[in-house]
């Protein structure tokens, strides 16, 4: 039984699954009247309240607890880099703003990624991107030199955002795992069409969108990139005719809509994992739920912060694994 | 064919190692994946030792069987007991074919019930109070593991009796 791999860990994940936040939850945390209600209700569930850095220290401080429980329970899975390489590129992005700009900034970098930051830093400064993974070499070199000739941080910012998508496609579709691959080609369709309305809303030009837009089997980033020159309405018209026909109506609405029903696709898809014992398949299934608890319990957070109206704050909600 | 004429003890004491050997195999992996599961629980909720702990146990019970058959099986032959006897071919061969079904059914169906153990064991991780239902899931396979023993049981008995 080659499933046999991941059985004590898909039990462990059975267990934590228990501790995450249901539907019933949420609203409850909806319904504290203050920040510092919700910081109180958050502290009885066992979160970090009292990391450093508020509330986004706690946040950082519970995706990193998750990380370490996976590292724990399944050790260093390849299958997870996938979910890491955001962590990774945008680690290389700072570390070239940093070098180029020579400002340090404390607390840009993220802890987990398949790279560890010290060799990222050591790479960009040394200008010898060959000790990155191979990934993040060619797109490191083009990114620090644009920004050291060109001073032009957006196009860094965009060499480095493609390679990332291009790194997490690949590796999705390199993986057995069904919940990564599905992760990988929504993480970076869902980024194609973001990408895409905010090339339409600021009247970005094709060739800018052709080298933003990182080929996916669910989208033709040609007509997508032709459809993003002419405006909102051809994206939605050419979406129509896609697998996020469904996704129109949230893009019509707002970009936030739109990746509010992108998390909820997401959730959608992975939720059998709850019923499957075996394989490493659940245990990224949890990895993505505490990804998006964190991410809704920053939203809540940020509406109460900033007196936004539960409406608004509700728009913003995605649903629950459990 | 003399030779063959020779090999019925053979023959039976074969069924018997087989009757033994592969529902016992399955049954060590059938409990040490439950086992995983059931530690996995356990560590982040020790209340629950007792109700994983039988369902862990649920896939052992073919090698048991197993067991059992081939005892029932050595003494019939004489192997146990020191009394060997010799037997012939065909009914060498009909102490085989009797135990099959133990061997067989009890391979497979240990290794089928510990995935259904397995899951169940995942089931009482969320909800314990469901920890009866969690065990007829699994105790459901043990039919069949029961059905092959009495088949066997039944098989080497009637065996014995034959002049053949």
């Amino acid at each position: 039984m080659a499933e046999d791999k991941f059985i004590y860990a898909v039990a462990r994940v059975r267990t934590k699954e228990l501790s995450l936040f249901n539907a019933q939850t949420v609203e409850q945390l909806m319904a504290c009247k203050s920040y510092e209600e919700c910081l109180k209700f958050l502290a009885e569930r066992g979160w970090d309240t009292g990391a450093e850095g508020g509330a986004a220290g706690m946040l950082a401080s519970e995706r990193e607890k998750t990380l370490d429980f996976i590292s724990d329970i399944a050790g260093k899975q390849p299958d997870f880099n996938v979910l890491l390489y955001k962590n990774d590129f945008h680690n290389l992005k700072a570390a070239i703003k940093q070098v180029c700009t020579q400002a340090e900034t404390p607390g840009i970098f993220f802890s987990h990624g398949t790279v560890s930051t010290d060799t990222i830093l050591k790479a960009v400064k040394e200008h010898d991107f060959s000790m990155l993974p191979k990934q993040m070499r060619t797109a490191g070199q083009e990114a620090y030199e644009t920004l050291l000739h060109t001073h032009d941080g957006q196009l860094c910012d965009v060499i480095l955002d493609r390679a990332a998508l291009d790194a997490i496609y690949s590796a999705g579709k390199k993986s057995g795992n069904e919940v990564i691959k599905q992760y990988a080609e929504l993480t970076v369709a869902e980024s194609n069409i973001r990408i895409a309305v905010r090339s339409a809303m600021t009247g970005k030009k094709r060739d800018f969108l052709e080298r933003a837009l990182a080929p996916c089997d669910t989208l033709d980033v040609k007509q997508l990139a032709v459809a993003a020159t002419s405006g909102i309405d051809e994206i939605c018209a050419y979406l129509a005719a896609t697998p996020y026909d469904r996704a129109v109506p949230a893009l019509k609405k707002s970009l936030a809509a739109f990746e509010c029903w992108c998390d909820n696709a997401l959730i959608e898809r992975i939720r059998p994992q709850k019923y499957n014992p075996f394989t490493v398949a659940p245990i990224a299934a949890y990895l993505l739920a505490r990804e998006n608890e964190i991410n809704m319990v920053r939203i809540i957070l940020s509406g109460k912060l900033n007196n936004l109206s539960d409406t608004s704050v509700r728009e913003r909600l995605r649903e629950t694994y459990v | 064919m003399n030779i063959f004429n020779n090999l019925g003890i053979v023959f039976a004491l074969l069924g018997a190692v087989l009757a033994a050997l592969m529902p016992g195999i399955a049954s060590a992996k059938g409990v040490g994946a439950a086992g995983q599961a059931a530690a996995g629980v356990v560590t982040d909720d020790p209340a629950k030792f007792g109700k994983v702990l039988v369902l862990q146990l649920l896939p052992g019970t073919q090698g048991i069987y197993g067991l059992l058959i081939a005892f029932i099986t050595l003494s019939q032959i004489g192997i146990m007991g020191g009394s060997a006897t010799t037997i012939s071919a065909v009914k060498g061969l009909l102490y085989l074919c009797s135990c099959l079904p133990m061997a067989i059914v009890g391979y497979k169906s240990a290794l089928d019930q510990a995935k259904a153990s397995i899951s169940s064991i995942g089931l009482v991780a969320k909800r314990p109070d469901q920890f009866g239902k969690a065990m007829i899931f699994p105790a459901m396979v043990e039919t069949y593991a029961i059905l092959a023993l009495l088949v066997s049981i039944l098989s080497v008995g009637g065996v014995g009796n034959l002049h053949v």
